[in-house]
């Protein structure tokens, strides 16, 4: 089971290929529109993106709650777990 | 009183340099920009070989901007930008458009964005996006499919993005007509200075599909050059030995902008746009009408438009593909159109370096026109080492000079679907 820290780096990762934020920057208590810029677009690149690094599901309802990098490792978490 | 056109910004990215200056210097010196495909789709196909530009777009362009445009975007944003740089309107005044993409451009300068226009021509539009999408709804789901794949593949993605790069809020267009495709987006431009609908257009075509389903179709179709071992030698246009064009890929913009608002902000002219003449052939969807009276007409209505004498016309860069029938039906077309006056008239084929851009050929040829003027050199012809004896007409064959004096020079360009474009250029 990955840790938080270490899906919040692969996040990171995700989020600086699809939207060019630097990956220092993705940190739990940023919002990704508000704070990191990622637009609808691309929020969906990352879903997708993160549905197949970290072999989980994030159904489309479920994104809109994905307010901050935190919510989304909080759900990969859970869904790892599940 | 009709507005005069003029020419302030050239921007290109092509098989033979990856910038104007680039293409320019390896076009007078006879470059093939024609290579052998390294790409393991390419094994299975009759043709391997293509004119793939020099420099690939991800080498100038930000990654995450590069990401969010097909290829075709990709080249027509670097031509874009070279041209508005070149054009000197991007560093005066502060960018009036806060909706220009970031980074991208400093908006449009001194210039009134809402008199800024784009026509951004292709023949093909997105394909490698469409074609890349595909595969990954077959082989991963629909799931897989990118949020991104429409606003990369539609056909107008190019003109958007350039729209949005400079702050364009005039009409911004794509004009398609296949291979006529980059100079009716330049005859498009100077109609709408001419209506007064804008001051300054961004003109020009791109394309990118070197890519195996455009080859393998081109290649059903018996169109393409199936010289793999000698590809620098395959692009022959004129030439009795030619088997078919070869396919490459780039862009070409050009910054059209009314003359007395060039003449206003002291901006450096190459040479005036004096008009267009797009006639159809209705002849056939692929072939050319062998009389080549579609592109007669063309010519006849350029020269007329501009009002300039077939006896004033010093060069045309031909369409010439380097097809067995395309070559022979444009110089008779060049000969009934010009008469006599086509003894002396110095004919190029840059598609022997550049090969056939398709939707960006008409702008990137538009492009050597424009520098034959201003320079006075027009650039060679490659591969011409038996002409045809169906072409009665002076080609050169290595860079040659044009007279001082008030000169016009014509660029040809037909497409599929007997679409027919003459672009008459003049000196200034």
């Amino acid at each position: 089971m990955a840790s938080t820290e270490e899906i919040r780096t692969d996040l990171a990762e995700i989020v600086n290929e699809v939207a060019g934020v630097p990956a220092d920057d993705v940190q739990l208590d940023k919002s990704f529109v508000d704070d990191l810029d990622v637009d609808s677009l691309s929020m969906v690149e990352v879903v997708v993106a993160a549905e197949e690094k970290f072999d989980v599901k994030i159904p489309d309802d479920e994104v809109k709650n994905l307010k901050t990098v935190g919510d989304a490792v909080a759900f990969i978490e859970r869904a790892q777990s599940a | 009183m009709t507005r005069t056109v003029v020419v302030t910004g050239l921007g290109a990215t092509t098989p033979v340099g990856g910038d104007v200056d680039s293409t320019w210097q390896a076009l007078l010196a006879g470059t093939s920009g024609v290579d052998r495909m390294t790409h393991e789709w390419a094994q299975p196909l009759t043709t391997q070989i293509a004119a793939e530009v020099t420099v690939e777009p991800g080498e100038v362009l930000e990654r995450v901007k590069a990401r969010r445009l097909d290829r075709s975007g990709q080249l027509a944003l670097i031509a874009a930008l070279e041209a508005w740089a070149d054009s000197g309107l991007a560093h005066a005044g502060d960018g009036a458009s806060e909706g220009a993409s970031e980074g991208a451009g400093e908006g449009a300068g001194d210039v009134d964005p809402e008199r800024v226009g784009v026509a951004c021509a292709s023949g093909i539009g997105g394909i490698q996006t469409l074609l890349a999408n595909y595969d990954a709804l077959v082989h991963k789901g629909p799931r897989r499919v990118s949020p991104l794949a429409i606003p990369m593949l539609m056909p107008n993605s190019a003109a958007a993005n350039i729209g949005l790069a400079v702050g364009a809020r005039a009409g911004v267009h794509t004009p398609v007509s296949a291979c006529a495709s980059g100079s009716e987006g330049i005859a498009l431009a100077v109609d709408m200075i001419r209506l007064n609908r804008a001051d300054v257009v961004l003109a020009g075509g791109t394309e990118a599909c070197v890519h195996a389903l455009p080859m393998a179709a081109f290649g059903s179709m018996m169109a393409l050059s199936r010289r793999n071992d000698d590809p620098q030698a395959a692009s022959r246009p004129w030439d009795v030995d030619r088997d078919g064009f070869v396919l490459g890929e780039g862009a070409g913009i050009l910054v059209l902008e009314a003359a007395e608002h060039a003449r206003a902000r002291g901006a450096r002219v190459y040479a005036e746009v004096a008009g267009a003449g797009i006639t159809a052939d209705s002849h056939d969807i692929a072939q050319p009408d062998p009389t080549g009276m579609g592109a007669t007409r063309a010519m006849r209505r350029a020269l007329e438009e501009s009002d300039l004498e077939p006896s004033s016309v010093a060069h045309i860069n031909a369409h010439a593909t380097s097809t067995p029938q395309g070559d022979v039906a444009e110089a008779l077309a060049i000969r009934a159109a010009l008469g006599a006056a086509a003894d002396r008239v110095v004919l190029t084929a840059t598609k022997s370096m550049t090969g056939h851009l398709l939707g960006a050929a008409g702008a990137v040829e538009s492009i050597a026109v424009v520098l034959a003027l201003h320079n006075r050199l027009v650039p060679a012809t490659i591969n011409l080492d038996q002409q045809d004896e169906a072409v009665d007409l002076d080609i050169a064959t290595k860079q040659r000079d044009l007279p001082a004096g008030d000169l016009a020079a014509l660029n040809n360009s037909f497409g599929f679907g007997g679409h027919n474009v003459a672009l008459a250029f003049r000196t200034v």
